[in-house]
């Protein structure tokens, strides 16, 4: 009887968007009468932080700091529609739409600049700070804030945008299933390693070395809370959670925290997280929806790395002690 | 987290102000003091409370229901049955024309699951509310139930869904979504190799900080404001219209901030019952999930069954690969058969395979309806696939990570649903792997690239 080590790997692919049901997504973008500005949206910050993202993005695009920026999500009453938060389309659709109505906001403002400055519109660009600036001659400028008085209280201007994201839906051929389920693919490859007591059935996961091809980090510190958080989750489904551990059978289901079972801060592996970014053709700034994807190779990974280690398949999850007892003792039977 | 600069940088602009920075996150400030407010952080005066009566049989016929002692008990207000829906039969994706329209509100004649709603009371207290759905009697006449996706698809088996008629979903492809690329049966009789394996995984839980519920306020001025955290603002708001019989225009839906989803909130369970309460007393009403509903009355991720058989040669090249999912409804659509669907176009993963055969069912059986889930459709066939890589690289005695090389898509591409591979990176994940992971690949494998000339 001895504690075995082992290794696994896996490497996957993770589509973003709902092609298969109409993927639209639409935004709102006005400025107030001292230059900052208001997203509305109708997209729900479930804790991933699309707020923030979206703030951004909008930012980026009109050429002000990203605290210039609000984002109201989400209220029926003021916020266009949104088909919702789900298959890793908030920052990919939302953050199109957001870009949309952000160019649009900022035409506007830039004619008003111009009309000020006494020059075309064409002939303006945004130092990022919240001024804009002549081409070639940076001295003449105005800032962002006066630009909006003069909106608002001298040239009857709205400094606002309307964007629209819309994937028309695909419908599956249906003798061959032709159909385009999504636009972009993320992607990953993990290494997992793992050793398993060939006494007890049980595993610790010892470290997780994960790649994710994600597009673009738009917030790499928020890309790295989101990718560490799902491996973690991949890491419990592969050998902790389920409401039903005797499925089909119905009975044995927890009811809370103490039943239901997860991994603790003791049991989480070391883990590694490495980004490589290929922008995607039509991703708000390259970004692809990296949400769903980082919990999904670790599972496999795990199971792989459990093989490796104690020489017994698992093809159920989860992955327990008692269904590695099970398979350790038929493989001595045999 | 380190970002890997070197691959790609040919394509990306690294100029940009905002994008790329670690800015840190305006509303976490809020989040981690307490002070950021859910839905259930709004109280209203007068509000009522709702709890659910749930069915205590997994199949069952309801012959009576009898509510008379539950409405004397102090401080109810008022008690729901199916018969004060006035849509009660809806399904969620009919927004999208997806039916047809397969669950009730409240049970009306049958149960399909154990846990099922039947009756909603609203009291002035959650202790009223809850003794008072304690008395209310129902009188089941118990049906057989069938809880295994094979027996369920058997002839002869417990009809779990009359609206369906059968135990899965009619697509218009027939029992199942198919992709058909190539030929499968040629491979196979080609292939070095023929390996058949079934994998099958359990319903797990999305386990959120916050339950799921919401609170309703009736604004004074025939509008209702429904303080929720749903996923889809206008998914719920449109349903509940459906549900009611309500103009969209008599709601307001607020929203946006919510304690953890992974998928477990996308379906419009709570809202539409919560709207009509306060529709039918004129009083705010709340109705929040227990961590106990949470765990066995929402939605979870279905269990699958993926099998998979794979022709592959000696020199690596997998030839064929054949593919049949099953998904575990539960005893209602809710999002299955489109996450079934999107699992037939995951498949067969970000490989390129010459000959690809897959059908995915949607199972219905008397269980708790599963619907999406972070990875929805994905997650567990990710799983069978990549432990079948493994398989497959151990049967013809190659290195589980360069019979991925081998098998990896790039550029151009033809994928099995027919669309061409864009955007590849596969090959490059794989390249840090080895890497980073210390598992070394033979050197012809370090120099391949996602990009295909001419593609």
């Amino acid at each position: 009887m001895a504690i075995r080590r082992g290794r696994g790997v896996a490497a996957i692919n993770y589509p973003t968007g709902m092609n298969l049901g109409g993927d639209p997504t639409q935004a709102l973008v006005h400025s107030t009468p001292t230059g900052n500005f208001m997203v509305t949206l109708s997209s729900v910050d479930l804790g991933q932080g699309m707020k923030q993202i979206m703030a951004q993005i909008c930012a980026e695009t009109i050429g002000v700091p990203t605290d210039r920026v609000v984002v109201d999500t989400a209220d029926t009453d003021t916020g266009p529609h949104c088909m919702g938060t789900f298959a890793s389309r908030g920052t990919h659709r939302a953050g199109n739409a957001v870009i949309q109505a952000a160019k649009e906001a900022r035409q506007v403002m830039l004619e008003v600049a111009a009309e000020e400055l006494e020059v075309n519109a064409s002939d303006l660009e945004t130092d990022g700070q919240g001024n804009i600036l002549v081409k070639g001659a940076p001295q003449k400028s105005i800032s962002i804030f006066d630009v909006a008085l003069s909106a608002h209280f001298k040239r009857g201007r709205s400094i606002s945008g309307r964007g629209m994201f819309l994937i028309p839906r695909s419908y599956p051929e249906k003798e061959t299933g032709a159909m385009k389920p999504s636009t972009c693919y993320a992607h990953a490859c993990t290494v997992a390693e793992v050793e398993v007591d060939d006494e007890t059935g049980e595993v610790t996961v010892l470290t997780m070395k994960n790649v994710f091809e994600i597009g673009r980090a738009l917030n790499p510190k928020m890309v790295e809370q989101q990718l560490v958080g799902g491996s973690w989750m991949g890491i419990s489904h592969a050998l902790y959670e389920t409401t039903e551990p005797y499925y089909p059978n119905r009975d044995h289901g927890g009811t809370d925290f103490n039943q239901y079972l997860m991994p603790g801060p003791g049991d989480l592996a070391e883990t590694e997280i490495i980004v490589l970014e290929r922008p995607s053709a039509d991703g708000p700034y390259g970004a692809k929806g990296p949400g769903e994807m980082c919990a999904n190779p670790q599972i496999p990974a795990v199971a792989n790395a459990v093989f490796d280690a104690v020489g017994v398949r698992i093809d159920t999850l989860p992955i327990t002690p008692e269904r590695i007892l099970r398979a350790l003792k038929a493989q001595a039977a045999n | 987290m380190e970002l890997r600069k070197s691959y790609f940088a040919d394509v990306r602009k690294d100029d940009l102000h905002e994008i790329g920075q670690p800015r840190p996150r305006s509303d976490s400030p809020g989040h981690v003091t307490g002070k950021t407010a859910y839905f259930a952080d709004r109280n209203f005066p007068g509000m009522l409370h709702l709890k659910m009566v749930r069915s205590p049989h997994h199949h069952a016929r309801i012959r009576s229901i009898d509510t008379s002692e539950a409405e004397k008990h102090p401080g109810v207000v008022k008690v729901l049955t199916a018969k004060d829906v006035p849509h009660n039969v809806y399904t969620i994706l009919t927004l999208i024309q997806i039916g047809p329209e397969d669950e009730t509100v409240l049970a009306d004649g049958k149960v399909r699951w154990k846990g099922e709603a039947v009756v909603a009371v609203l009291a002035e207290t959650e202790r009223a509310a809850q003794e008072a759905a304690a008395k209310v009697k129902v009188d089941y006449e118990v049906l057989p139930a069938v809880f295994d996706m094979e027996e369920a698809l058997k002839p002869g088996s417990p009809l779990v869904n009359e609206y369906h008629g059968h135990n899965y979903y009619s697509y218009d492809s027939g029992a199942c979504r198919k992709v058909r690329f190539g030929d499968v049966e040629a491979g196979f009789a080609e292939a070095d190799h023929v390996l058949e394996q079934s994998y099958q995984s359990s319903p797990i839980e999305h386990a959120p900080t916050e339950t799921t519920g919401c609170v309703v306020a009736p604004e004074g001025n025939d509008r209702f404001t429904c303080y929720t955290n749903t996923q889809a603002m206008f998914f719920t708001l449109d349903n509940t219209s459906i549900i009611l019989q309500m103009p969209g225009s008599k709601l307001h839906f607020v929203g946006g901030t919510v304690g953890g989803g992974f998928g477990g909130k996308v379906d419009v369970i709570v809202e539409p019952i919560a709207v009509l309460g306060a529709k039918l007393t004129g009083r705010p009403v709340s109705f929040i999930y227990s961590r106990e509903e949470e765990m066995q009355i929402s939605s979870p991720r279905a269990a699958e069954k993926v099998v998979i058989k794979d022709g592959v040669m000696k020199d690596g090249r997998i030839i064929a690969r054949k593919v049949t999912g099953y998904t575990d409804a539960g005893a209602y659509s809710r999002h299955s058969p489109y996450g079934a669907q999107k699992g037939a176009g995951h498949y067969p993963g970000p490989y390129t395979i010459p000959n690809v055969w897959i059908d995915t069912y949607c199972v219905y059986t008397n269980r708790t309806p599963s619907s999406a889930m972070r990875g929805f459709g994905v997650t567990i066939g990710d799983f069978a696939l990549e432990v079948q890589m493994d398989k497959l690289a151990r049967l013809i005695g190659m290195d589980p990570l360069e019979f991925r090389f081998i098998n990896a898509y790039r550029d151009g591409d033809m994928k099995a649903h027919r669309q061409p591979t864009e955007g590849a990176a596969l090959i490059e994940c794989m390249q840090e792997a080895s890497r980073t992971a210390n598992w070394p690949v033979a050197e012809k494998y370090m120099a391949m690239s996602s990009y295909v000339k001419g593609a």
